[in-house]
């Protein structure tokens, strides 16, 4: 009875997300694994009080950036923060298109499908994307995840382990130029950049398997 | 939805040719499908052999290094930086790689999809030109018969992209005095007196049927040839030439030389079945332009001192900016610039003529050597000629040599204050050394083709290219036949003209701000003359000697008219002569640009297309080259 109920709750994106996630057959094929790279721009850095105003995304797919596969959707949001539109430029009432919370989270799963989600700082974003499906009584995303800070520290070979590293400090390290910085779009393509040089850099090594860049995530155990 | 990112492609592409040139949708849409691409330094992109990819590729950041192997070694065949595209071909032809391309440093692409492209190129005629040309320097085989004449099309578009506005139209008159065909010739002199014009259109139904200037009344009523009370029908010009409103002075001044007229009419649609609407003379070009090569030919003829001559040569270098500007064929600017620079030679010789005390004791060929002897002299360069005077008796060689040597003295100072500087290394008929009776002539070619230093063949390459400007042409053509004679005697000199010929390879082509030489050896300035116009120059002159094909010192009818005699080879001729156009051409607009004889082009100055443009010329370059290489035997004699 209770199970009915609840299963009556789930929206019909959440099934359809769990359901692209546990079954697909991607993974044990790197050419085939779409790798979305994403940034939010959010009024700050709360997870109960602050929201998300921009999702930005870029696939890759067999080590390349799909331009063409992109989505940037600015959010609607009642909550307000003068100190971050100095970062991000995102005005309470500015000319964007916005969507609600609600429609900007459903067009983003349906956007992401099963493809594994890169970031820098992977668990601030995703965090702030759980709390945002909280807020619409969902459970949170179901994608493997990814982080360029921990793939980076993966690949240093001196022990960093403490250490936390910025985006820019990696674009530094990999010699990423940096255009559109603090646009969600800008900062998701260069996470898409630096997780291709990464990945090329980690081939070295060993061949590419998810599952080992997987596990350069102790942080993020998913 | 908005994309920030293909935004930026869009912003990144439209700097470089041949995305420049698409409309704004177009290449948006290739934009926002652009494939983003990392290469780790020493990775390849594709392998020699290889099938094409879905994609050719545009370098993003990083460089790009095209290699063929052969006999297991790499050969580096050119390096893409920032906008190069490469990796094209084999996807329209539907062929396999020819090349690797491996990264010489780390590299982001931008992976652009065909299907795109192949769209664009069925609507886009200049992308495909473009992309035609640029095969031309990437392939095998460049001259496939399917893109004949079209190889270079591009320079065509890239120039006219930028020269549109110079491109004036002509004002011609408006509402042009006219009489019907029934009129007399006594009455349209009349109403051409009355309203005081120099030419009467006879209209028809409003639409011109035939001409009459103060020319034909001069030349057919003043003479008694026919009646003024005959029909104008009688002397009228006809049928007249047509041309729409919109003609461009250059186009005007193009067709008056060609037709040899000076008037041309204008009417609604630009056929004479269509109303009169105007006339444009060629007096309205001369106001309008203040620069007319038959004009200034003209004033040659009558100029009276230096001074004149120095002023119609100055005035004939505003006339070559405008011609280049304009964008007119660079093979009817040399025609022009030749011609006037013939004429002004010829007065000068002239005018020293009547400065002597005496008449020429015997007939003598006064000569033009190097670029002016091949009529590809456009910039004010130095003057290189010669004299040759008829065979004397012992006792009366002095004298006469005294005589030329006086007269051509006189003629080179003329020369020198009309503005062609003399020669540094004294190749001018004023040198006792070079003018020289006509057995003299004779037995120092014969003595150049049989003792072939590398100082003879140097003066062979100055002294075969002459041209009669002015006297006896039987010397002349004695002096080419005994040339012939000794060549025939001694063919072992071509080989030694073929290794000259073959002194300067081209580049292959530029990196950044650098030449990319065939050694590796890098600079920023680039030899125009000796690395690119000399070899084809060279290249013409050596294969037109060996099939003795005589009277042909232009670099392109020299071409022309191998052509003819090698067929087979007409697809590789047909490239050098469009190669040696845009490259004589290119020149005259660096000498413009930079008051100089436009031979040192810094490349840092360069656009790229201009590069690309440059590029493409050394193609057809090695070719010939390599063509010489084998034909002559020369590996075994470097």
């Amino acid at each position: 009875m209770i199970r009915f109920f609840k299963k009556k709750q789930t929206p019909k994106f959440r099934e359809d997300h769990i359901y692209k996630v546990r079954n697909s057959k991607k993974y044990s094929n790197f050419e085939d694994i779409r790798f979305v790279a994403l940034d939010t721009e959010t009024t700050g850095f709360d997870y109960e009080n602050d929201r998300i105003l921009c999702i930005g995304a870029i696939a890759i797919k067999n080590n390349k950036i799909l331009v063409s596969d992109a989505i940037e959707i600015y959010v609607k949001q009642d909550v307000f923060n003068k100190e971050t539109v100095k970062i991000h430029g995102i005005r309470k009432n500015g000319s964007e298109e916005k969507l609600s919370e609600e429609e900007a989270i459903v067009k983003f799963i349906e956007y992401l499908d099963d493809a594994v989600i890169v970031a820098h700082h992977t668990a601030f974003d995703v965090t702030m994307i759980n709390m945002a499906l909280k807020r619409l009584n969902v459970g949170p995303l179901e994608s493997k995840q990814l982080d360029t800070n921990y793939i980076h520290k993966k690949i240093a070979k001196t022990d960093t382990y403490k250490k936390i590293f910025s985006l820019d400090e990696l674009c530094e390290i990999y010699n990423v130029k940096m255009h559109d910085r603090h646009t969600a779009l800008g900062d998701a393509l260069i996470t898409a950049y630096l997780f291709l040089k990464q990945t090329a850099k980690y081939k070295k090594n060993n061949a590419l398997n998810l599952f080992d860049l997987i596990n350069t995530n102790y942080h993020l155990l998913k | 939805m908005k994309n920030t990112i293909a935004e930026r492609i869009y912003d990144f592409l439209k700097n470089f040719p041949p995305f420049d040139v698409l409309e704004k949708e177009q290449l948006f849409k290739i934009a926002s499908n652009v494939k983003v691409l990392y290469i780790e330094k020493d990775n390849f992109v594709f392998k020699q052999a290889g099938n094409p990819h879905e994609h050719f590729y545009v370098v993003k950041d990083g460089a790009i290094g095209l290699y063929r192997n052969m006999d297991n070694e790499q050969i580096l065949v050119d390096i893409c930086d920032e906008g190069d595209i490469f990796g094209l071909r084999p996807l329209i032809q539907n062929d396999l790689y020819l090349m690797s391309a491996k990264a010489n440093e780390e590299s982001v692409l931008y992976a652009v999809s065909v299907e795109i492209l192949k769209e664009i190129i069925q609507t886009n005629e200049k992308v495909k030109k473009f992309l035609i040309a640029s095969f031309s320097s990437n392939i095998k085989t460049p001259y496939a018969k399917g893109t004949n004449g079209q190889l270079f099309a591009n320079i065509e578009m890239q120039t006219s992209n930028t020269s549109f506005t110079e491109i004036r139209s002509a004002e011609f008159s408006k509402n042009p005095v006219t009489t019907l065909k029934n009129s007399t010739i006594k009455e349209a002199a009349q109403i051409m007196s009355e309203k005081r014009v120099g030419s009467i259109l006879i209209v028809e139904n409003r639409n011109p049927i035939g001409i009459i200037t103060d020319k034909d009344l001069r030349q057919k009523i003043a003479t008694g040839l026919f009646s003024i009370d005959e029909s104008v029908t009688a002397i009228m010009s006809a049928p007249v030439k047509t041309f729409k409103p919109k003609i461009t002075v250059a186009e005007a001044q193009i067709a008056m030389i060609k037709n040899k007229i000076t008037h041309l009419c204008i009417t609604k649609d630009g056929t004479n079945k269509t109303e009169l609407i105007g006339v444009l003379s060629e007096h309205d070009i001369v106001v309008m332009h203040g620069n007319n090569p038959s004009l200034l030919i003209k004033k040659v003829y009558r100029a009276k001192d230096v001074n004149n001559l120095k002023y119609i040569r100055e005035k004939t270098t505003n006339l070559l900016k405008g011609y280049i500007e304009q964008n007119i064929p660079i093979t009817f600017i040399s025609k022009i610039i030749s011609e006037i620079n013939e004429a002004i030679t010829i007065k000068a010789i002239e005018l020293s003529l009547e400065e002597m005390d005496k008449k020429p004791p015997v007939k003598f060929g006064w000569l033009a050597l190097g670029s002016q002897g091949r009529k590809e002299q456009l910039l004010m360069t130095d003057q290189d000629n010669a004299l040759v005077f008829e065979d004397i008796p012992p006792e009366k060689y002095q004298s006469t040599k005294q005589y030329f040597l006086q007269l051509a003295k006189k003629v080179t100072e003329k020369l020198n204050v009309i503005g062609f500087e003399y020669c540094p290394a004294d190749m001018m008929a004023s040198n006792p050394k070079w003018c020289l009776s006509l057995s003299e002539w004779k037995n120092q070619f014969d003595t150049w083709i049989k003792k072939p230093t590398e100082d003879a063949i140097m003066m062979c390459t100055i002294f075969f290219d002459y041209d009669l400007v002015y006297g006896d042409k039987k010397l002349v053509s004695a002096m080419s036949g005994s040339i012939y004679e000794s060549i025939k005697s001694y063919e072992i000199f071509l080989n030694f003209l073929g290794r000259n010929a073959l002194k300067n390879p081209p580049p292959i082509g530029f990196f950044r701000q650098f030449l990319l030489e065939n050694d590796g050896a890098n600079k920023d300035y680039f030899d125009l003359k000796s690395r690119a116009l000399m070899p084809l120059v060279d290249a013409a002159r050596l294969l037109t000697l060996s099939h003795q094909i005589k009277g042909k010192n232009n670099t392109a009818s020299r071409f022309k008219k191998l052509i003819k005699v090698e067929p087979k080879n007409q697809d590789l001729y047909l490239s050098c002569i469009d190669s040696f156009n845009i490259l004589l051409q290119f020149r005259t607009s660096q000498g413009l640009k930079n008051n100089d004889s436009g031979r040192y082009v810094d490349l840092n100055n360069l656009s790229k297309s201009e590069k690309l443009k440059l590029k493409g010329c050394f193609k057809p370059i090695r070719d010939v080259q390599e063509l010489l290489n084998i034909r002559y035997n020369l590996a075994q004699m470097m």
